[in-house]
């Protein structure tokens, strides 16, 4: 058994240390509470709301969500909006269809099967219109930067005055946590930037803490389902694994001499 | 293997048996006598078993959603993980069963180290499980490749780019690897159908390294041979199938763990960002079972010098009966061989570690200490031991240690988990 945690604990130290490599180079991130994380984390569907609300006013201009249809914000684990709502939504948009039996392309609404439409044309025309920097899809954005959620609520909120001694060019930007602390995103963020449509006041921190809420959920949208089948999952392996236990030890019983 | 022959009881069993003799080989199987002193290390061949099956059950589920084409490749992904029912679950059982695989494998690998298990007369089962472990690192390599995001595009680059460091031929070969002048759709197409056949060739190896291993019988922790069957032996079914059942729930608990709570801790974030040809990585890092032969081949100053010191890293295993001198099995009698073992353990971890850093001051310098450390184990130490270790005396049978009162009774309690 002492070999057990000698070799457990040696596997877990190198688990810990190559995923360590990562987290070192940068500089301690801000932390908040996120109310997915733990074994029973769920999205704040109020939060999610929110910072839908944060992303389509403010992040959308520039930054695409192309893997997220309008159905998906009516679904369940998501921020729940109504049918009726998210189709109001969706109708905001434009998307191009067609042929039609002319041969001709049209404009029509968005549907709810549609994805969420895309800012620019194309990576290019992005680059273009933001200095020669794309800015990145946003729909697994959550999971595609070490640190994760933290990180990218200390980014949105680590803008500063660059340290005496440093230049910037012109459309870049001093950012604490940014790798190599040079952005090319304006700070996005400033307090009552947006009027939340359910009240809430609409500070900096809430907003960089929802629309991460809502970006988590858009990269990981079974989340809560995977949390809850996870607990499920796990208590059946462990009683399943007393029950196989117990039995192993009365079948083992009956040789006389256990080595 | 079991004394009597075995006899169906029913007549359509009989008729069908003589034709083609399953029953005999479920019977074969069931009797197996089995050593009774193993430990919980000698659980991990049924836990490798499973991990074998769930790769392939939950990889041709993923087969069928996923579109092997560059442009498509990541965007297949997400679809499998947001659209296509449980895709997610199906997936990240797949990518953590991967880590998963490893983390039983090199338990199983250092067992066999441990208690000798190399020796004759089973070099054989250890060969063919030295390529089952090649061929489970090709296609987690190749695996990886499949999702089309940044670390697999330049860990797919970096890899092949090795070969290049073969004289005169090295280009060529790299080109032909590629399907063209550099990893593309030809490069994704080729790993797809090659991840997709080789987990087959390991099923057919399993089989032979089981056949292999039922030929001899299963080592043990104390080493020695015994009368099978015998006192010192139990049947396998249901000793060593309640044994099995029981360690690979408890394999389970933590593989549930990795899948549902922390499914993306053991990759690399880049990968969730699609590959691009312009882009190169900060910092390009294999899979965390790769990182101790990665530090190997970056501790090497010479390209074609690393490769050769990587690709012998892992021959040398191969020769390991024969470079091991002793004809003492089990470490719990080899005293000094048992602090090198330990040493060995803690030296491939240090080079994973190292791996996985910046090969550039102290982390290099401990990267080439390891390194020559890990060939001067297997090709100095291990053949010197056999001559000057003194072992302690061996028990004649398993149960003489315990009735008999030997000296050794402390330490093989001590084994018994």
């Amino acid at each position: 058994m002492k070999n057990i945690f000698k070799i457990s604990y040696l596997t877990i130290l190198l688990l810990l240390g190559t995923y360590q490599v990562n987290a070192a180079e940068k500089v301690e991130l801000l932390k908040t509470d996120w109310s997915f994380k733990g074994l029973f984390g769920k999205f704040d569907r109020g939060s999610l709301q929110r910072g839908y609300q944060v992303y389509t006013e403010v992040c959308s201009s520039c930054h695409s969500m192309k893997y997220v249809s309008y159905r998906n914000l009516a679904e369940k684990g998501g921020p729940e909006f109504t049918i009726d709502q998210v189709k109001a939504i969706a109708a905001n948009f434009d998307v191009i269809d067609g042929p039609n039996n002319d041969g001709e392309m049209f404009d029509r609404p968005a549907k709810l099967s549609d994805k969420f439409v895309k800012p620019y044309e194309n990576v290019k025309a992005a680059q273009a219109a933001n200095g020669g920097a794309y800015p990145p899809d946003m729909s697994v954005l959550a999971k595609a930067r070490s640190g994760g959620v933290d990180y990218i609520y200390s980014v949105l909120l680590g803008y500063e005055d660059p340290p005496s001694g440093i230049t910037l060019d012109d459309g870049v930007y001093y950012n604490k946590y940014m790798y190599g602390n040079n952005i090319k995103m304006a700070k996005p963020l400033s307090d009552n930037l947006i009027e939340y449509s359910d009240g809430t006041i609409a500070s900096e921190e809430q907003m960089a803490k929802d629309v991460t809420t809502f970006l988590m959920w858009a990269a990981e949208p079974h989340l809560e389902s995977r949390h809850k089948m996870g607990f499920k999952a796990i208590l059946y392996i462990i009683i399943l694994t007393i029950l196989v236990y117990f039995s192993m030890k009365k079948v083992w019983s009956r040789i006389e001499s256990e080595v | 293997m079991s004394n009597q022959e075995y006899v169906p009881k029913s007549k359509f069993g009989k008729w069908f048996n003589d034709r083609l003799p399953l029953l005999t080989l479920a019977s074969h199987l069931a009797d197996y006598p089995t050593p009774k002193n193993l430990n919980y290390w000698w659980t991990f061949g049924g836990i490798l078993t499973f991990c074998l099956i769930t790769q392939i059950v939950t990889g041709i589920t993923l087969a069928m959603h996923y579109i092997a084409h560059a442009d498509m490749a990541f965007e297949s992904v997400e679809h499998i993980m947001r659209d296509v029912n449980y895709g997610w679950l199906i997936r990240y059982i797949h990518s953590n069963g991967a880590s998963m695989f490893f983390l039983a494998v090199y338990i199983h690998i250092f067992r066999s180290l441990f208690y000798g298990s190399y020796k004759s007369p089973r070099e054989i089962i250890w060969i063919i499980g030295i390529i089952i472990y090649l061929l489970m690192m090709a296609s987690a390599f190749m695996g990886y490749v499949l999702p089309w995001g940044q670390m697999s595009f330049w860990g797919a680059t970096v890899i092949t780019n090795l070969f290049s460091a073969i004289p005169f031929v090295g280009e060529g070969i790299v080109n032909w690897l590629w399907g063209g002048y550099s990893v593309d759709n030809p490069t994704l197409t080729r790993f797809f159908t090659l991840h997709y056949l080789i987990p087959f060739l390991i099923l057919g190896l399993v089989v032979l390294h089981i056949w292999a291993l039922h030929v001899p019988g299963n080592n043990n922790p104390i080493g020695i041979d015994i009368k099978k069957p015998s006192k010192d032996t139990v049947p396998f079914h249901p000793y060593i199938v309640l044994k099995d059942g029981f360690a690979l729930l408890m394999f389970m608990l933590v593989f549930a763990f990795f899948v549902f709570y922390s499914p993306n801790v053991l990759g690399h974030a880049d990968n969730y960002i699609e590959a691009n040809p312009m882009v190169t990585p900060a910092h390009i890092v294999p899979e965390w079972y790769l990182l101790p032969f990665y530090a190997i081949l970056r501790s090497v100053p010479d390209k074609l010098m690393g490769v050769i010191a990587m690709l012998s890293a892992i021959l040398i295993l191969a020769a390991l009966p024969w470079l091991d001198t002793s004809k003492i099995r089990s470490a719990v009698f080899r005293p000094l061989y048992k602090q090198f073992y330990w040493i060995l353990v803690a030296d491939v971890l240090i080079l994973g570690y190292v791996g996985a850093m910046p090969a550039e001051g102290l982390y290099l310098l401990i990267a080439r200490v390891a390194t020559g450390y890990y060939f001067i184990h297997f090709l100095m130490i291990l053949p010197i031991l056999g001559f000057k270790e003194k072992t302690i005396p061996v028990p004649l049978s398993i149960t003489e240690p315990v009735l008999g009162g030997s000296p050794n009774l402390a330490t093989v309690k001590k084994k018994r988990v």
